[in-house]
């Protein structure tokens, strides 16, 4: 199986503003902590090591950007 | 401790007497009197082979070292011998109980299920181990123990070593066909060849110490992430024999060493973890660790095992546990090829496969020390989570690493013949054998490691029989399951493990590893799938 990049949810906005909402409130700390927790459940919901280093490597790239960018600045 | 010899004496070997170039040939010179060392002379002898065992000191090591030795080691330790004696003294246990905070937070059992000889581990002090050890090589004549004999010299040649040794009486030197170092973590002879050793070197504490008391624990292995006694850190609790308890506390990168040495500073912090102070220090030891390996475990005619070959945390017993792998995996194939019925090219697979036992094992022990000890602010906090989550879920139980505990690994060898049959099940080529329990003719319990045992010091067929009786190579060990004659499986345990039908048939190594299995073997592929296994493609 390969990463779903395709939108999935009926409504993306729900999904988007669901885990806004989650971290309504809490400090950085907090909401370090929640995503930390968040991903961990996710992951094992997943349960296939393929999608998840895929996903990690989608999400990652993204560091990459953000250091050529400040390169080129 | 009293009745258990640990003390031995240097004696002069005629060895020594001979002059120049004259020098004495042996065929196997095994460093180091450790585990490893001690197991590999018993299984060659056993099999035959004169053995030269060499060690520097003149007593077996003080403090516990290694304590948990596992199921497989047993069954090893079974085969040379003395594995009831490791068992009798040992403390069984298979229940770990896992706490965070001042609360459990999950308990597992290593060996869930019945029917195997032996259990998931026993604790026991190392130096109890190498004493029995040390009894059994005494009785065996192949075997020329020689105390404080110190290797200070190592020549390489094409088809031999020669080795100079130190001994009280001056040096010496030796011959050898083959030399196999066992001699530990700081090997010289590691130096002599001039291999490299590298890995990863952690950076956290820990401190060890064995303490005497008679309280009422229970035998399992506790482990606490962030205890009330030792805020932050993680503590190990492992019971051994004489009311020892193993205490394992994790200290910060930065603790002087010599300050937390000390009994006064340790004690405290112990008797909050226990709950009372009647206890006695027998040995308190600090370590850091690394993880390494040797690139390649064989340089010419000189064959690394154990420590000296690849070093591990100790959080998961892979340590004492993968040497005496490798003294198992290597008995045989160097048996072998000394009697000329295998090509030296066999060895090879002992560094084929031991070689990658030894990553498997720095993998897992990593993994449980970046868990134990996290290397960064975001690692804490996954594992923080992980924690908190384990309270709740299943996955977040199985993601807790207090430490991966020892298995054998199943090897990716030349030597296994790959399944042509269709399987839902059983030990796969590569896999060391299951047990299970069987009757004998006479409705004796045994089990199928005892069978393996008689079945010779060889390669065996265990068949599960369909009435045929198959024509066997000459020299293949036999092990019949079922029909006449055959052992009774009658709880059907054995089938079920190696996913048996009447006629299927496993090809077991000599150090009871699968190297093929059929559902209905011919005696060509037989043939074809022992001459693999004997290093003959």
């Amino acid at each position: 199986m390969a990463l779903s990049t395709s939108s999935n949810f009926a409504k993306p906005d729900d999904a988007f503003r669901a885990i806004v909402e989650a971290h309504r409130g809490l400090n950085d700390e907090q909401s370090a902590d929640l995503d930390a927790a968040l991903v961990l459940i996710l992951a094992n919901h997943i349960g296939d090591l393929d999608v998840l280093k895929e996903a990690i490597a989608l999400a990652a790239r993204r560091m990459l950007d953000a250091s050529q960018q400040q390169q080129q600045q | 401790m009293a009745l258990t010899k640990t003390q031995f004496g240097y004696r002069r070997h005629s060895d020594q007497d001979r002059a120049g170039a004259n020098v004495a040939e042996h065929p196997i010179v095994v460093v180091g009197a450790g585990p490893v060392g001690l197991s590999l002379a018993i299984d060659l002898a056993q099999r035959g082979q004169a053995v030269v065992l060499l060690d520097d000191a003149d007593r077996i090591g003080e403090g516990s070292r290694a304590i948990c030795f596992s199921k497989r080691s047993l069954e090893f330790w079974d085969r040379l011998g003395i594995g009831q004696r490791m068992v009798d003294k040992g403390v069984v246990w298979s229940v770990g109980k896992i706490f965070h905070g001042d609360s459990q937070l999950y308990q597992f059992n290593l060996l869930p299920e019945e029917g195997h000889k032996r259990p998931a581990f026993i604790n026991l002090q190392q130096f109890y181990a190498e004493a029995y050890l040390v009894d059994r090589v005494e009785e065996l004549p192949e075997i020329d123990l020689r105390w404080r004999n110190k290797v200070t010299g190592l020549e390489p040649h094409n088809d031999h070593v020669v080795l100079t040794i130190q001994t009280p009486d001056g040096p010496y030197r030796l011959a050898a066909q083959y030399v196999v170092a066992c001699d530990g973590a700081r090997s010289s002879l590691r130096q002599m060849v001039g291999a490299e050793f590298a890995g990863q070197v952690f950076e956290d504490q820990f401190l060890i110490a064995d303490v005497k008391m008679t309280a009422a624990f229970p035998t399992e292995r506790w482990f606490w992430f962030d205890p009330p006694f030792h805020a932050g850190r993680s503590a190990l609790l492992h019971k051994q024999p004489d009311d020892i308890w193993r205490i394992d506390l994790q200290l910060n990168r930065f603790a002087d060493p010599a300050v937390e040495k000390l009994p006064e500073n340790v004690r405290p912090r112990i008797a909050r973890m226990l709950g009372h102070d009647k206890f006695d220090f027998e040995w308190i030891s600090l370590y850091k660790f690394q993880c390494r390996r040797m690139n390649k475990f064989i340089h010419g005619r000189v064959i690394f095992a154990g420590d000296a070959a690849h070093q591990v945390s100790p959080f998961g017993a892979r340590g004492a546990n993968s040497g005496l792998e490798d003294a198992e995996n290597l008995a045989w194939k160097l048996d072998r090829v000394l009697r000329g019925i295998s090509p030296e090219a066999l060895l090879e697979s002992y560094h084929i496969e031991r070689s990658a036992a030894a990553d498997e094992n720095i993998r897992e022990s990593t993994r449980s020390t970046d868990f134990m000890a996290p290397n960064s602010h975001q690692e804490a906090r996954l594992r923080k989570a992980v924690l908190s989550l384990a309270r709740e879920t299943e996955f977040g139980k199985r993601m807790v690493n207090a430490g991966r505990l020892s298995t054998p690994s199943i090897y990716e060898t030349p030597l296994s013949t790959a399944d042509s049959d269709s399987w839902r099940g059983g030990p796969r080529p590569g896999a060391s054998m299951p047990d299970a329990p069987v009757a004998g003719r006479s409705g004796e319990p045994m089990y199928l490691t005892d069978a393996f045992i008689r079945a010779g010091t060889g390669f065996t067929l265990l068949e599960f029989s369909n009435g045929a009786a198959p024509e066997l190579p000459e020299r293949l060990g036999n092990i019949r399951v079922g029909g006449n004659g055959g052992l009774a499986d009658s709880a059907g345990l054995a089938a079920s493990r190696y996913n048996a039908e009447p006629g299927t048939a496993y090809l077991l190594r000599p150090d009871g590893y699968i190297a093929a299995r059929f559902r209905r073997p011919t005696r060509a592929a037989l043939d074809a799938a022992l001459a693999r296994a004997a290093g003959h493609n």
